[in-house]
């Protein structure tokens, strides 16, 4: 690990972004992440000697696909982008994940619908998670509650983009991404060199050529391409569920939230053991995959969704748990954040 | 014995999906004579679109990237910044570049891009079925424009090469067509000299082609290539635009 | 003497080479292709080898030899 420093969100994995070898951002601003082009901006600047290289993109359509032509060459690269950007950035999400691209795009989250507000919000669940884009596919999805673990779970996800093939979606909401927190930053990676990387463009010296193509020829064919792709999906969602699990052991009650709202949950939780209200609390950090695995054989608990959103992980948790009778949703609207009190209130009324 | 026309090493035994009579064949051909003469196969990149050229990258033994629609300048821009020794040609018909892709091709040229650009102008979309393309002539007929391309439903039709020579960023800009040998010939030139640009690490390079499309047209082949010649060339007239690389020399 | 070869089963029959060969060597053919196309006969006679027909074949399928040893 590298240095603790009192550092923004966004800023803080920017850098972190740059440790893990991804040289390369192309960008459109849009508030709440734009701290994060103009970070590297910056570096590109300020440390020459890091070779960063920052364009800033026409428009979200633009930068998406900028970044599948650099990652599709080996190289590290990523964008970041907030509600309308990333809607704009969905058919590039769908040829990413279709072509095997190891593509890294941050979401921050603002309310909508339409042009909306740039407050915290959660309402982009569904576009992330489910895929905004066409066709079945679908994006690994990482919900960071920190600034630390948005540093981290930054440079895992270029990791995990390599591994799989497919792209990873960082996905944080305004406070996240504004919030200043102490952090210890990540170390220096070196990034793989990109002839090693699964069929990337890096001329066909020496090797047969490889093409990065999504074009069906026929029904049976793309079957058989589906079919592989669902391979690679059923083989992420095997392997890369994480969640954190708090006060568990006990709870009668159990709380559900990811990314800023988890930690106004986490000081609900601990007002309401307080007054000796036996409450737990299960952090999703995966989105995609959903831990189910988390839900299973709490048959008879109560379970307290809370979201920034009217109500989209709370269709997975449902479908996760024994008894989706067991599911209380309560949801923020508009870029509203309820205070622990709040939360409190509304678990008062499940017991 | 002596070779005097055999089929370029690049190519693969793949047959075309493209019509009988088709430019997209015989352009896709001249750049995989430049592709060996040039000795670009192990460091090259091809970009294709949309369109009926989608399907291109089976016909070169070399690595391609099929990007989205309209998309192609976009993505060979993400491609040529990760990696500038690479050689990346960025390939588009018309509907993928003026239509779908008119911010990418425009702000390619902003950027100065340093790769090149080859646009084919057969003023129609020819894989979806003969719809009207921006390109598409007054008067001229589409299955979507079934009395003809009207001023007042759909403007006029868009002259690129004259756009792109506009740009500071594009250094060379050049329209051609393949209707006949000598032109096939002069398209060689052009295409030539928009790799050797890119080689030598200048601007971008754009060079724009008439091409026919017999079957969007609904003509025969050889009258789609007198049809090039005498209406299309007269609303897209042949010839260099811009050349700020002589001005170098 | 020269020599166009014919890779009959390439052909879509648009007819540019018979067009365009300045002496012409390229005519009309009669016989079927897999693909439902009745490719070009060539006639060595006149050929000059300039190499316009296969030029402008978009589909590759001619290729011109000069001063063929005739065997």
């Amino acid at each position: 690990m590298g240095e603790k420093v009192f550092m923004q969100g966004n800023q803080a994995m920017a850098e972190s972004a740059i440790r893990a070898g991804c040289k390369l951002f192309f960008g459109y601003p849009i508030t709440p992440s734009s701290e994060v082009p103009e970070y590297y901006a910056n570096v590109m600047e300020t440390r020459p000697e890091e070779g960063v290289m920052f364009i800033q993109a026409e428009t979200e359509v633009a930068a998406f696909n900028m970044v599948a032509g650099a990652c599709a060459t080996g190289h590290r690269a990523m964008t970041a982008t907030a509600g309308p950007g990333f809607d704009l950035g969905q058919e590039a999400m769908s040829y990413m994940s279709a072509a095997d691209i190891p593509s890294v795009v941050v979401e921050v989250q603002r309310p909508g619908p339409g042009d909306g507000e740039i407050l915290a919000a959660q309402g982009d669940y569904f576009s992330a998670v489910k895929g905004g884009g066409h066709g079945d596919y679908c994006n690994l999805v990482l919900a960071p509650y920190s600034v630390q673990e948005m540093c981290e779970l930054m440079q895992e996800a270029f990791d995990l983009a390599q591994k799989y093939s497919n792209p990873v979606v960082l996905l944080t909401d305004a406070t996240l991404a504004k919030m200043r927190e102490s952090v210890e930053l990540p170390g220096y990676k070196e990034a793989p060199d990109p002839k090693t990387v699964r069929n990337a463009l890096t001329g066909c010296k020496g090797r047969e050529p490889h093409k990065v193509v999504t074009c069906g020829d026929g029904a049976v064919q793309w079957e058989e391409f589906n079919l592989r792709l669902q391979e690679k999906y059923a083989k992420i969602a095997a392997n890369e569920v994480r969640y954190q699990e708090y006060n568990m052991e006990d709870a009668d009650i159990i709380l559900v939230a990811y990314g800023s709202v988890a930690r106004v949950c986490e000081s609900a939780m601990k007002l309401a053991r307080e007054e000796g209200i036996k409450v737990g609390m299960i952090r999703p950090i995966s989105l995609w995959p959903f831990p189910n695995v988390a839900f299973e054989g709490k048959k008879g608990k109560k379970f307290l969704v809370v979201e920034l959103s009217a109500g989209q992980m709370v269709q997975d948790v449902k479908l996760a748990v024994d008894d989706k009778k067991d599911v209380t949703f309560f949801g923020k609207l508009g870029g509203t954040t309820p205070s622990p009190k709040v939360v409190l209130e509304q678990i008062k009324k499940l017991v | 014995m002596k070779a005097i026309y055999e089929k370029p090493q690049v190519f693969t035994d793949a047959i075309t999906t493209y019509c009988g009579g088709c430019g997209h064949g015989i352009v896709g051909k001249l750049i995989a004579e430049l592709i060996d003469e040039l000795d670009l196969r192990e460091n090259g990149i091809l970009v294709w679109p949309i369109g009926c050229s989608c399907l291109s990258d089976r016909y070169y033994d070399m690595d391609a990237f099929m990007a989205l629609h309209g998309r192609a300048p976009a993505a060979a821009t993400g491609i040529k910044r990760a990696d500038p020794s690479k050689f990346v040609l960025c390939y588009q018909g018309d509907g993928d570049l003026v239509s779908e892709g008119m911010a990418e091709i425009m702000h390619a040229a902003i950027r100065s891009e340093k790769f090149t650009v080859i646009f084919i102008n057969n003023a129609i979309y020819g894989m979806t079925g003969g719809q009207m393309a921006p390109t598409t002539l007054e008067g001229q007929y589409a299955t979507t424009a079934p009395k003809g391309r009207k001023e007042i439903n759909s403007g006029f039709p868009v002259h690129m090469a004259e756009i792109m020579g506009m740009m500071p960023g594009v250094c060379y800009s050049e329209r051609v067509t393949v209707t006949n040998p000598g032109n096939v010939a002069k398209c060689k030139r052009a295409l030539k000299k928009g790799f050797e640009n890119q080689i030598a690490g200048k601007g971008l390079s754009f060079i724009e082609i008439l091409s026919p499309c017999p079957t969007g047209w609904k003509m025969s082949p050889l009258k789609a290539m007198e049809w090039v010649d005498e209406v299309v060339a007269k609303e897209y007239p042949l010839g260099l635009i811009k050349d700020t690389t002589k001005e170098e020399n | 003497m020269n020599l166009v070869k014919i890779n009959f089963d390439r052909c879509k029959e648009c007819g540019y080479c018979i067009k365009f060969c300045p002496k012409g060597c390229l005519s009309k053919g009669d016989k079927i292709n897999k693909r439902g196309y009745y490719p070009p006969v060539y006639d060595a006679t006149n050929c000059i080898a300039c190499g316009s027909c296969a030029r402008m074949c978009p589909d590759t399928v001619l290729t011109v030899y000069k001063d063929v040893d005739v065997q």
